[in-house]
């Protein structure tokens, strides 16, 4: 009864602070005004929001389900691995794209490689340009 | 007991609707983004919201048959958020 009680207000705070995150970072996805902005607000949604999330879920089924389930932290494992590889790669497309400010260029080699045009198609560039 | 029950529903209802919205503005984000970029973006955010709204969906029904869901659910966004983006670099996926 005890435990219950306990474990509710528990599940219920971590369910409002998951869902909190989520909502702030879907706002920011929506309203920041640069693509490489934008990239900064949804990771909350991935480590805080869904961890969250994952964390009501682990006291929930530890009180009212069946024992511990420690399921819930493979995901979480998952993703926090796998956000910065995404978010890598989705910010190279923006660079590759020039949808933002290119930046500076690099101090040992000519330009960036997402910029740079591979070695088997130079020949081709150069003939279509001229 | 009632008290107690009354805000694990309550809670629950608001998590819900928070993160429905979320997903709806992710939606919003993916059919206005001016760049292929910000698609990504948004269909990356749309994966994630959607693992959200499974395990809120387990934690309401009280089962634990969701987890496998949201898993491959998570191995599959972050899969296709690398295969998007590669395609835009290199025009091919698997080289």
């Amino acid at each position: 009864m005890m435990l219950e009680m306990i474990a509710t207000f528990f599940v219920a705070f971590w369910l409002l602070v998951g869902a909190i995150f989520s909502l702030v970072g879907s706002i920011g996805l929506l309203k920041f005004n640069d693509s490489m902005t934008r990239l900064h607000a949804p990771t909350k949604v991935g480590t805080v929001g869904v961890g969250a999330l994952l964390v009501a879920s682990m006291i929930h089924s530890y009180a009212f389900g069946d024992g511990w389930s420690i399921h819930e932290l493979l995901i979480m494992a998952f993703l926090f691995v796998t956000a910065p590889i995404s978010a890598n790669f989705i910010a190279k497309v923006v660079i590759h794209k020039k949808s933002c400010e290119t930046p500076p260029p690099p101090t040992k080699d000519e330009t960036w490689s997402t910029l740079d045009i591979p070695e088997a198609d130079r020949e081709y560039t150069k003939t279509e340009k001229a | 007991m009632s008290l107690a029950s009354n805000l694990m529903d309550i809670a629950l209802i608001i998590a819900f609707v928070a993160v429905a919205l979320a997903q709806i503005m992710a939606m919003i984000r993916l059919v206005i983004g001016p760049d292929t970029g910000d698609r990504i973006l948004a269909l990356d955010t749309m994966v994630v919201n959607a693992i959200g709204l499974i395990i809120l969906l387990g934690i309401a029904q009280g089962t634990r048959i969701y987890f496998e869901a949201s898993m491959i659910i998570a191995m599959l966004g972050f899969v296709s958020t690398v295969a998007y983006a590669r395609f835009v670099l290199r025009g091919d996926i698997i080289e």
